[in-house]
Order: structure tokens, then C-alpha cells, then sequence
């Protein structure tokens, strides 16, 4: 790309207008993604504005990446290159709400937390608790394809995304789906963007099914002395005819991260908790419903506990404890200068095998760590290295290599979803078996034929 | 149907696994729809290999290759449109694995679906997409269409419910797409692939997520003097936030027809009823049919009656479910429609519905989806009376334009197959429609694998195929 950052600042704004285009090294510098700074941000007001950029980009050979509220930046997401940051912060329209039918249509840079407000008029809300709930965009939760531990009950993005508007890679405003809960209309296109990470469109609206609020909810907290008891737990309760709202388990450093030690409890909302010992796995499970179905909730999950100790929580802390729950890999890119965060996708079967699989090689590793383990097999695993430097480096290079030699043999698969550290070789692409990488770089030519799109997430995919 | 093929095909697959006279093809010009194509041949491979080596062969003579499971679709999906090979999966029938820990099952694509149900009961779990024609169709159908059923309102259709396919491309490759384990990293392939209705790929294996039956279920009639009032009690029942396990209405024509037939126990007299049931932990179960039932008094319902047993539970089931064959014994001919609309708009849409007939003089009878909006109008007509056929063609066309103005879809869980490709312009524009098709050639570059289905083709309306309807039992949608 020989085109110099004032003529390329000059071009965009001919498009959408001079004041919509950003250069300044300052602002550039917070769009930075995988190391990369662009050379130019554009804030299109429009689908056809967007059609249009993507159309000159494709012209000049300039490659684009979408933003919004830019809170996921840290997600390892592996770009060649990166010209043009497509800011879709103008695209906050609600542009219909039908609550009586339970559908909505968003533009993309609605944030989430603008939208929870205008969904609790009617007593509804969208399941997406997200991490950086109270900034993040639509189009950006919906793009990085970020889980909200109410899938347990209401299942992620795929479920309840009806469908969706898109601009391609050559330019065309496309959609998807429809406005209706069932549709077998064509080809579930929408269903390929959830998760995309912008590699394959700039996500202009989305439709989704909404859900009513529940009149109470309710929470329940189990300590024990292995990860192998609390998901033991987890099995029992998967065997009961309950259908709780979030199922976690999580490591006594993933509690302590959390929900901090106060003396010698732990903060739980506005509760104070005492675990039995500094050492202890637990199991948080939310529920919702009635009061007398909460009682239902309390009395079953007691029973299943037996004799380990366990507490209930108000309605007030649980819903403080699943904003904690939801903020999970904030807290801990936070709390470490270099952190990086696996994702392990196992057979539920397979938790407490990871767990402690995990626990042996972080600690042949010496290397701090704090797991979340959702109860469908998602476990989030936080590498925290007291210091960013070449041996931390080393280190959680070390126990990713490890991870992925004991996980050889086993049904799912590993991936780096967070890194603080952009430069981190650690997190470099290993080996895979799978055999559908072939068809992923075909539909990504389908929807993006001269690879407009600057991420090129098949990398971290193996 | 070139001789060396046949042969070919008979070497691969025994004698018994190939049939090519034209009486023995009669059976698979049909599908459950109004459409007829007939193939070539149909080929019954019994393991992936042969799958594979079956699409070399065609693949290798430019013949095209259509997938079959039961043949109880609803849009001609599984008709060989421009002839060739039906691949039909009736022999590969087997579980192949049952996970109770982690409430997955691993099944050949000929497993019939309500077979899956009640091999793992005894463990408290089912498969949860439940389509009326369940005693018969097949996994592999279902996940090719993507099929709902009356229970998918609360628990979802088939996609919801798919997580892993092994699938042949037409390049012979074998594919897997997803896994058992959750989320697996990368583009949803198995997302996109489910209800690509046989235009991708052959689906050889499945792995589905299977869920707790629940602790108590019940079951209520509501029975109505207007049609009206019970697509306002399905409103309001949306509106309050209350998603009932299944929510179905029936019209006052379709009640006589379904009485008659199966004695479930409607009453003659009713303009219409609504089957309510809900489910769950007990306490969930109680308040909701107690919900249910005031609002259904609130619209004025004539009487609201629980079934009191299983019995009584299975014989309303069965009335509803028997609708569409029902409608087989009054009617030479039926054209039914699966038009989607947004709740609210039920009781207008009801009232257009009641319109068209009037206007058509035809009787349409109504039997569906009412909780999710998913339409089922049954025009009647007799094929043999030219002008009549022209009506129900132009009467259905106005009920689905009607549903596309009110924000709805074309097809709610029947497919666009053959029957509603035409149709495919009204809702999607010429720049969706193409990347739908450059995704087709991700998988199906030749497009031999099921030609001539979703994407609109020069055939006019006037074309329809139309046969007489079975006089017994057919499973309705």
C-alpha cells in the first residue's frame, strides 16, 4: 500500500464525510489490534457508506478491520495487516423493538448495556452477560462470538439470533434469516458471523429473540475439597430435573480473584461467606422463577451437596456474584501484566480431567493460575504471570504446550482467546487434526474474495 | 441411465442395493409434499465407504446425486428434480453410540427420530425435536431440513440441538464438521450446514445433544366460539412471558375433519381450540397452567380442560397430529402453506387467512404453530377442476405475501425444496441469494448434489405438480 495516511484520510472522508475520519497518532493507537496500529479510522453513518469503503479498500488493496466499543482488543486474533479500523459507533439505532412478539432488530454499535435498559422497560432482557458488558457493542459481543454463563439455560448467540445484516467483502449489503423465532428460509448465513471475529463481513444489524425476565432469582454456592467433588456436583445436578440459569465451577484462586478474601470469607455481593478452607473448588449455580420455585431450587441443590458446605444467596447477591461471574476474564487480564486465557471446550464428562490436568502443569510450571469451568464444558483458564517478561513468557508457553500434550487424545480442543501481551510468542499455532479447515478457508474467499478483512482467525482455530 | 454406471453402482453395492425399474422407482417420485420427480435410480449404500464411492461414481458420470431418508418431507427435498441417483439412508439405521453422562447420542442418518427417544427414556432423556411425522421420518431428514415440530417452541428446532456431522462432498472427501464437545473454535459449519436441505453434502453420521424429559407435563384444551379469541389468548400468552412447551391451534374445519377421523374428543361445534401444554420442575408446571388458564377465560374461552392422564394426553396429541390426514379424507387434493409470522399478528393474519377463502371460494382449513407463529393453512381443491388448482395456487401465494408483509418468512420449518424456490425472491434480495449460493459452492461446487432446490429456476406457479392425497393417516407437520 503506497497510498500516504493523509491521502488515505482524505479518500475515506470523501466517502463519509471529512468529520467521520480519525488520524491522529493518539487516536490510531487505541484501535491497535494484535499489534497493529491503523493508518486511518473511518466512522461510516451507513450500510451503503460500509459498502462503499469496503469497496474502495478492495480497489487499493487495503485491508479493514471493524470496531466498536473496542474492549476486546486483547483477544488473540491473528491480522496480517491492518489499514483501516471501520468504526460502528454511529450505528445506534434500536430500529425496532416488538416486545408483545419477543423479536428486536439492532444496529451494530448499540452498546448491550443501552440495551438491557430498553428491554427492562418491558421486563425483558437479552441472555448475553458478557465480559465488559457495561461498554460492549452488539455487533462486537456478536463478532467475537463471547460466551455469557446463562448459556446453561439459554443456550449462546447461535440460539437466539434470528438474523442478521452484513456488508461482504465485495461490497454487497447482504442479510440473513429473518425477524421471526422459526425460519428455514435459506441458508443460515448468520450462523458463520457469530464468532467470525470480522473475518468475514461488518456486521450492520442484528435480529434477536428476546426473553422475559424472571420474577426472582437466586443463587447457590457449594465448597469442596477437589475439582473432581465440585464437578461431581455438577453431574448430580445435570441428572436432576433442575434447569439452573448459570452452572460454574471454580478454582479456589478463581473464587479469591472473584470475590476477594475478606478476613477469612469470601465477599459474595453483599454477603461474606466462609469457605472452609483457602484451598477450596466450589460450585456457583443461579436459578430463577417463582419464590416457591426458589425454594424448590434451595432445598434439591442442598440434598445434593450432602454434608459439603454450601451457602444461598438473595437475590441481591446473586445478581452482584454473576456480575463478578460475567467479568471473569476482565478481572483477570487485570490482574496480571501478563496474562494470557485458554479456552478448553470439553466432554462434561471431562471436567474435572482438565482441572486437573491443569493444576499439574501449572504448578510444574510454578505459574499462577485461576479456572472458571462452565458447566456445558467451556473452561476458561487464566495464566497470570506475576511479571511480563521473557521467562513468564516461557513459562506460559510452557504449560500451553504441556495442555495441549495432555489433551492430545481427547475429544475438543484449545485455544488462546485472551492475551495481554500482543507480542507473546507463546501463543503461536500448534498441530491439529481437524479436517474442516479446508471448507473454513473456502467460505472465508466466499464471503471475502480479494481478503479485504484484516483478521485471519483460522490461525488460532487448530 | 447409462448402463456402465448401473453396473458400476451394482458391483459397489450388491443388486439388492440398487433399484432402477421404473415400478420400483414409483415409491421415491413422492415426498410428503405435492411434488413429483422421478430418478434414475435409487442406491441404499450401508456404510461412509460406500456413501463415498456412490458420489465418486455419479460424480464421476455428471449424474446428479439427491440424499433420502423417509421420504416425509414437506417441499420436495428429497426428489431427484433433474433425475439421477436417490441415495437413500434407510439402511443406515444404527445408534451408534449412546453418552448418557454427557447426553449426547452419535447416530447413522437413517435412525428414525422417535427411535432415538425411546432408546435413551429409559434414562430419563429424549431428543427433543419432535416433527408430527416422527413414527417415520429420519435424523439425517431432519437435519437436512432443519425440522422443527410442536415442542420446539420451548425447546428448539433441530439446529439447537445438532452439534457434530461427518458429511460426503461431492469430491468424495469425508468432513467433519463440530464436535461432541461444546463450541468447538472456528466458523459454524455445522450451523450453516444444518437445514442446507441436501445441497451441501451427504450427512453420513450425527452427533445430537439429548435432554432430561421433564418432571411434570400438562396438558390443556381451550375451546373457543370465535377464532379470534384464541389467537388472542396465543398473544397474550406470548406477551406475559409465559413460553409454554408446545401451543397449537386448530380451526373449527379442521376439528370436524380431525373428530371424524380420530375421536380425540373436539368438540364439533367449536370455532376453534388451542392445545396448551406445559413442562417442567413441578412447581414451574403449576403456576404456568394456572396462567394459562386464566388467560384463556380472560379471551373467553368456552371451557379449559386438563388432561386428566397420559391417555387422554396421547389422544388429543394424536388428534393434532393427524390433522393432515384428516384433511386427506375430505379433500381429492390439498396445498399446504408454512408461512411465519410475528406473534402479534395472528389474530389479522387469521382474519386475511378467512378473506382468501372467501375470495377463492375455497375452504382453507388451519392447523398449526400458533405459540411460534408458524402458519399451516391447508387449501383444499380438486386437482381435476383446472380453475380450481390456479385458486389454491393464487390463494396460498396471498397468504405468504401477507406473512412476508407482516415482517414473516416464507417457511417456518417445511423448507424451501423445490415447492417454494419461487418464492425465494420475495424475501432475499439477488446479492443474498448469490452468497447463498457462492456458500453452496463451498461444499458442492458442481452443484450435482441436489439440483434445482432452494434458488429460484425459470418453472412458473402454473406448474405445480399436484397428486391426490392418501386417504389414510398421513403424520401432519
Amino acid at each position: 500500500m503506497s497510498m500516504t495516511a493523509a491521502t488515505l484520510s482524505e479518500s475515506l472522508g470523501a466517502i463519509v464525510g471529512p468529520g467521520q475520519t480519525l488520524s491522529n497518532p493518539d487516536h490510531l493507537h487505541g484501535y491497535r489490534v494484535s499489534g497493529k496500529t491503523p493508518k486511518a479510522v473511518i466512522r461510516p453513518g451507513s450500510d451503503q457508506e460500509v459498502a462503499e469503503v469496503v469497496r474502495f479498500a478492495a480497489t487499493k488493496r487495503l485491508t479493514l478491520l471493524p470496531a466498536g466499543a473496542r474492549t476486546k482488543r486483547a483477544m488473540n486474533v491473528p491480522t496480517t495487516a491492518f489499514d483501516v479500523a471501520i468504526d460502528m459507533t454511529r450505528f445506534d439505532r434500536v430500529v425496532a423493538y416488538d416486545p408483545d412478539d419477543l423479536t428486536l432488530s439492532v444496529e451494530a454499535g448499540v452498546s448491550l448495556s443501552r440495551l438491557e435498559a430498553v428491554l427492562a422497560e418491558h421486563r425483558q432482557f437479552l441472555p448475553l452477560a458478557v465480559p465488559f458488558m457495561s461498554r460492549a457493542t452488539v455487533g462486537g459481543t456478536i463478532a467475537s462470538g463471547v460466551d455469557s454463563p446463562l448459556r446453561q439455560f439459554y443456550g449462546t448467540a447461535r440460539d437466539y439470533v434470528l438474523g442478521m445484516e452484513f456488508v461482504t467483502g465485495d461490497g454487497r449489503v447482504v442479510k440473513s434469516g429473518g425477524r421471526v423465532v422459526k425460519n428455514v428460509s435459506g441458508y443460515d448465513l448468520h450462523k458463520l458471523m457469530i464468532g467470525s471475529f470480522g473475518s468475514l463481513g461488518v456486521i450492520t444489524k442484528v435480529n434477536f429473540r428476546t426473553f422475559p425476565t424472571a420474577a426472582s432469582i437466586g443463587a447457590f454456592i457449594a465448597f469442596f475439597e477437589s475439582a473432581r467433588d465440585a464437578a461431581g456436583m455438577r453431574h448430580r445436578i445435570a441428572q436432576s430435573p433442575l434447569r439452573p440459569l448459570t452452572l460454574e465451577v471454580l478454582s479456589p484462586q478463581a473464587t479469591e480473584l472473584l470475590f476477594r478474601d475478606r478476613a477469612r470469607g469470601v465477599e459474595l455481593g453483599p454477603r461474606l461467606i466462609d469457605t472452609p478452607s483457602k484451598a477450596a473448588w466450589a460450585l456457583l449455580v443461579s436459578f430463577a422463577g417463582s419464590g416457591r420455585v426458589l425454594e424448590r431450587y434451595e432445598r434439591d441443590l442442598r440434598a445434593l451437596a450432602g454434608r459439603d458446605a454450601s451457602a444461598l444467596l438473595d437475590e441481591n447477591a446473586t445478581s452482584a456474584v454473576l456480575a463478578r461471574l460475567r467479568e471473569f476474564s476482565p478481572i483477570a487480564l487485570e490482574s496480571s501484566p501478563g496474562a494470557v486465557i485458554l479456552r478448553l471446550s470439553v466432554l462434561p464428562s471431562a471436567i474435572a480431567h482438565a482441572l486437573d490436568d491443569v493444576t499439574l502443569v501449572a504448578a510444574k510450571r510454578e505459574l499462577p493460575w485461576a479456572a472458571m469451568a462452565r458447566g456445558v464444558g467451556v473452561i476458561y483458564v487464566a495464566l497470570l504471570p506475576a511479571a511480563e517478561d521473557g521467562e513468564a513468557r516461557s513459562r506460559v508457553g510452557g504449560v500451553i504446550d504441556d495442555l495441549f500434550a495432555a489433551f492430545r487424545s481427547c475429544e475438543g480442543s484449545i485455544t488462546v482467546a485472551w492475551c495481554v501481551d500482543e507480542s507473546n510468542e507463546a501463543i503461536s499455532p500448534r498441530k491439529t487434526t481437524r479436517n474442516d479447515l479446508e471448507q473454513m478457508r473456502k467460505i472465508k474467499h466466499a464471503f471475502d474474495p480479494a481478503s479485504v478483512f484484516a483478521p485471519d482467525p483460522l490461525g488460532a482455530w487448530v | 441411465m447409462d448402463a456402465r454406471l448401473l453396473n458400476d453402482l451394482k458391483r459397489l453395492l450388491g443388486s439388492e442395493g440398487v433399484l432402477h425399474k421404473p415400478e420400483d422407482l414409483l415409491l421415491y417420485e413422492y415426498d410428503g409434499s405435492v411434488e413429483v420427480a422421478r430418478p434414475d435410480c435409487v442406491v441404499f449404500p450401508t456404510s461412509t465407504a460406500e456413501v463415498v464411492e456412490t458420489v465418486r461414481l455419479a460424480m464421476r458420470h455428471h449424474v446428479p446425486l439427491v440424499g433420502r431418508g423417509a421420504g416425509t418431507g414437506l417441499s420436495g427435498g428429497a426428489l431427484a428434480r433433474e433425475g439421477g441417483i436417490i441415495t437413500s439412508f434407510a439402511r443406515m439405521n444404527r445408534i451408534v453410540e449412546i453418552d448418557l453422562e454427557n447426553q449426547r447420542a452419535r447416530v447413522q442418518p437413517g435412525v428414525v427420530n422417535l427411535d432415538l427417544s425411546l432408546a435413551v427414556r429409559h434414562a430419563g432423556l429424549h431428543f427433543a425435536p419432535d416433527p408430527s411425522s416422527q413414527k417415520a421420518c429420519t435424523i439425517g431428514g431432519n437435519v437436512s431440513e432443519n425440522s422443527g415440530g410442536p415442542h420446539t417452541l420451548a425447546y428448539g428446532v433441530t439446529t439447537n440441538h445438532v452439534l457434530a456431522l461427518e458429511i460426503v462432498l461431492p469430491s468424495g472427501e469425508i468432513v467433519h464438521l463440530g464436535s461432541a464437545a461444546i463450541d468447538p473454535p472456528g466458523y459454524d459449519l455445522t450451523g450453516v450446514f444444518v437445514g442446507s436441505e441436501g445441497t451441501f453434502g451427504l450427512v453420513t453420521e450425527i452427533t445430537v445433544r439429548l435432554i432430561r424429559l421433564p418432571e411434570v407435563v400438562k396438558t390443556l384444551l381451550a375451546v373457543y366460539d370465535l377464532v379470534d379469541d384464541a389467537t388472542q389468548t396465543v398473544a397474550e400468552i406470548t406477551a406475559r412471558g409465559i413460553t409454554p412447551a408446545a401451543c397449537e391451534m386448530m380451526d373449527g374445519w379442521t376439528i370436524r375433519a380431525v373428530e371424524e377421523y380420530v375421536h380425540a374428543g373436539f368438540p364439533l361445534d367449536a370455532a376453534a381450540v388451542l392445545l396448551i401444554e406445559v413442562d417442567g420442575l413441578s412447581e414451574v408446571v403449576e403456576a404456568e397452567a394456572e396462567a394459562v388458564s386464566e388467560v384463556c377465560q380472560m379471551h373467553h374461552a368456552r371451557s379449559v380442560r386438563l388432561a386428566r392422564d397420559d391417555a387422554e394426553r396421547d389422544l388429543l396429541w394424536k388428534g393434532r397430529k393427524n390433522a393432515f390426514g384428516a384433511a386427506g379424507r375430505v379433500s381429492p387434493s390439498y396445498y399446504t402453506q408454512d408461512g411465519v409470522i410475528p406473534r402479534t399478528k395472528l389474530p389479522a393474519t387469521l382474519r386475511q387467512i378467512a378473506e382468501i377463502s372467501r375470495k377463492y371460494n375455497l375452504a382453507i382449513g388451519n392447523v398449526f404453530h400458533a405459540g411460534d407463529g408458524n402458519l399451516h393453512p391447508i387449501i383444499l381443491f380438486d386437482e381435476r377442476n383446472k380453475q380450481q388448482f390456479r385458486d389454491a395456487v393464487s390463494a396460498a401465494d396471498e397468504i405468504i405475501a401477507f406473512c412476508i408483509a407482516a415482517g414473516g418468512s416464507i417457511t417456518g420449518e417445511h423448507g424451501v425444496g423445490m415447492e417454494k424456490d419461487r418464492l425465494m425472491p420475495l424475501l432475499f434480495s439477488e446479492a443474498d441469494l448469490d452468497l447463498m449460493k457462492r456458500v453452496r459452492a463451498v461444499f458442492n461446487p458442481t452443484g450435482l448434489l441436489n439440483p434445482g432446490k432452494i434458488f429460484p429456476t425459470t418453472k412458473g406457479c402454473g406448474e405445480i405438480y399436484v397428486r391426490p392425497q392418501p386417504a389414510q393417516a398421513v403424520p401432519s407437520p
